[in-house]
């Protein structure tokens, strides 16, 4: 019998669309029950969101002031705790998944499936490794609690709106450490669509050649109502916030459609768009590897080719 | 203080991985391996403590077979006072490495413990934040920033939301990311003092650790491939071509 525990993303009092996609790959386990567990100091809107969730069977809250902040160290001897019910402890693969899971797992005491991107079975799952080069199949150990994140690119948010889970407060018994304190967080926040769950992305690279040139990427994503990305080296030279960051180590993203524009196509950049529906790539030089795997290749020089879109666009 | 610095050796990241044909691993005979660039990263972190005073010493570490030492001459010559090698055979998941430093941890008692956000090959993501765990000790993941003042590290941390910064009491485990510094390049005159700087040798087995290697990998497959589109020839091509997909 599996019961799983899918752990809520959520910022300034919003779930994370990341918490659907969990869900979704929880339900994928077909297990008898999934239920979704919000740490939170307001748990309130926050539960009554994820009650909504298809698939969700129960709504677990923790309502400390002490959770008012994604703190790894505070969170993770809560889930541990909370985790005693349950077969499989499941988390978004985001930075706040990354940051938590391991840890939950580490007090567990058993090992950590990272980036599930398919479910074999209950205890078998498929993750990338080498930077998405090779995709391995991993079997869990079945007498130990299942802690795995999950690659959010490969999975739909489950749909929302026909639920309405029940609601219930947990009283963990847990000591908390004071070790760890929140500082700030400084966000890139726009009212562009967000990077990680846009339908589409338009991203520069290093092409772009400087900061000020980077408007016309935000001008054709606004156009386009896109969300838009960077490569590495587009952020290393300060172009863009180290948030925009699109590949192994930045965002692995799965929008409709890509364009990348003045990207070469490394591929730690490859990784984080090979579940796109449609890539285009605009690039001056036509070996560049970028148009080895884009659906629609253009040729040429990007100040050039942009205006023409945006005319073509109308 | 002291500080500790996890410094794997992994496939380079330059190179093109190929999956075995029988889907019993991937091809690494023959193939280029270099220091992981995450702890590269963690290394140079440490050193610029050392040379700012912060910290005394900088050990680095390194879990893997026999022929690790040349790679740990490496961090040696990049400018760590000495090395620790933990000796295995076998392939180490995560939770293994985690125990293994916590043993080391409490025999070297750091200030501070470095490792990368994640290491290239297997990109597990889990080593720090699982010793941190164990350690019962702070951790501060994905660094981009750390600055250490009267017993606490200020990190600014790489996050999907932007740049969030936390406070952490020391000691503690920091994982680097790219953006913490940028590594320096190893000079001859430093290989060659590095050749009498000691590397400490445990075997894996003596230090007492459960194996946490509970993860079986069954089958290695070549991801799927995208196949290569059109080219086509004009903005005004691209925009008709996309519509037609629905996309605009
Ligand atoms: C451990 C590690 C992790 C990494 N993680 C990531 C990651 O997460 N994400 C990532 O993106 N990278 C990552 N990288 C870096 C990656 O290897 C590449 O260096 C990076 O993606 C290159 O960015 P780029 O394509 O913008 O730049 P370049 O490779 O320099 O390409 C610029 C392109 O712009 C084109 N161009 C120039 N001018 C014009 C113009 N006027 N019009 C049209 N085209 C033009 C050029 O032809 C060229 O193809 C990582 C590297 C390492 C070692
Ligand atoms: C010869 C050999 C073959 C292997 N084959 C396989 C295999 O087939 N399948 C498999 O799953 N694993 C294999 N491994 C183990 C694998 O390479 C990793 O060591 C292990 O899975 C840890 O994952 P990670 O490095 O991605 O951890 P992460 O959590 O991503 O690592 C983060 C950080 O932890 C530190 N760290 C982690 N491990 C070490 C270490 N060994 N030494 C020093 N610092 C470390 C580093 O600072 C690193 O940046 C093999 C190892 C060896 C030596």
């Amino acid at each position: 019998m599996s019961k799983i525990l899918v752990i809520a993303e959520h910022l300034d009092g919003k779930l994370n669309s990341s918490t659907a996609r969990a869900v979704s790959a929880a339900v994928a386990v077909k297990p008898d029950a999934v239920d979704v567990l919000v740490l939170a100091d307001n748990v309130a809107t926050l539960a009554a969101e994820a009650a909504k969730i298809d698939g969700v069977s129960r709504v677990l809250t923790v309502e400390r002031a002490e959770n008012a902040h994604p703190l790894a160290a505070v969170l993770a001897p809560q889930i541990a705790k909370a985790a005693a019910d349950y077969s499989h402890v499941f988390a978004p693969s985001t930075t706040f998944g990354k940051d938590v899971t391991p840890r939950v797992a580490a007090l567990l005491g058993v090992a950590q499936v990272s980036d599930v991107m398919s479910v074999e079975s209950a205890h078998t799952f498929k993750r990338p490794i080498y930077a998405g080069n090779a995709i391995v199949t991993v079997e869990a150990e079945p007498s130990h609690t299942v802690v795995a994140t999950v690659r959010t690119a490969s999975w739909p948010a489950a749909s929302a709106g026909a639920n309405s889970a029940p609601v219930e407060a947990l009283a963990l018994d847990v000591t908390l450490p004071s070790h760890t304190r929140y500082v700030g967080l400084q966000s890139g926040k726009s009212d562009r669509p967000d990077l990680q769950s846009a339908s589409k992305v338009v991203s520069g690279g290093r092409g772009v050649g400087s900061k000020e040139n980077f408007d016309i990427i935000f001008k054709l994503a606004d156009k386009l109502g896109a969300a838009v990305g960077a490569s590495r080296a587009a952020v290393d030279a300060g172009y863009v916030p180290s948030d925009l960051q699109v590949g192994q180590t930045g965002k692995i993203i799965a929008p409709e459609l890509y364009m990348a524009i003045g990207i070469s196509g490394a591929i730690q950049h490859l990784t984080g768009i090979k579940d796109a529906g449609t890539i285009v790539a605009i690039n001056k030089d036509g070996e560049a590897p970028i148009f080895e795997i884009a659906d629609f290749g253009l040729v040429g020089d990007l100040f050039k080719i942009i205006p023409e879109l945006e005319q073509a666009l109308g | 203080m002291k500080i500790l610095v996890g410094y794997k050796r992994v496939v380079d990241y330059n190179v093109r991985i190929q999956v075995k044909s029988d889907g019993t691993g991937v091809v690494t005979d023959g193939v280029k391996l270099s220091a992981n660039p995450f702890d590269d990263i963690a290394l140079e972190e440490a050193l610029r403590l050392r040379e700012k005073g912060i910290a005394e010493e900088v050990v680095v570490v390194g879990i893997g077979p026999a022929d690790l030492t040349a790679h740990l001459r490496n961090g040696l010559a990049m400018g760590a006072n000495r090395a620790i090698h933990v000796t295995t055979t076998d392939a180490v998941q995560p939770l293994t490495a985690a125990r293994a430093f916590l043993k080391l941890v409490e025999k070297e008692q750091p200030g501070l413990v470095l490792l990368g956000k994640q290491a290239i090959d297997d990109d597990a993501n889990q080593t720090g934040q699982m010793l941190a765990a164990l350690w019962d000790r702070p951790q501060a993941t994905f660094a981009s920033k750390v600055e250490i003042a009267d017993g606490k590290a200020t990190v600014t941390r790489e996050v999907d939301a932007g740049l969030e910064t936390i406070e952490v009491e020391l000691p503690a485990v920091v994982t680097s990311d790219l953006r913490l510094n940028e590594p320096r390049f190893i000079k001859l005159p430093d290989i060659m003092k590095a050749k009498s700087k000691p590397i400490d040798v445990v075997e894996l087995a003596s230090l007492g650790v459960d194996s946490g290697d509970h993860l079986k990998t069954t089958h290695y497959a070549a991801p799927a491939k995208r196949s290569k589109g059109v080219m086509v020839k004009d903005a005004a091509e691209l925009v008709a071509a996309l519509k037609q997909k629905g996309l605009l």
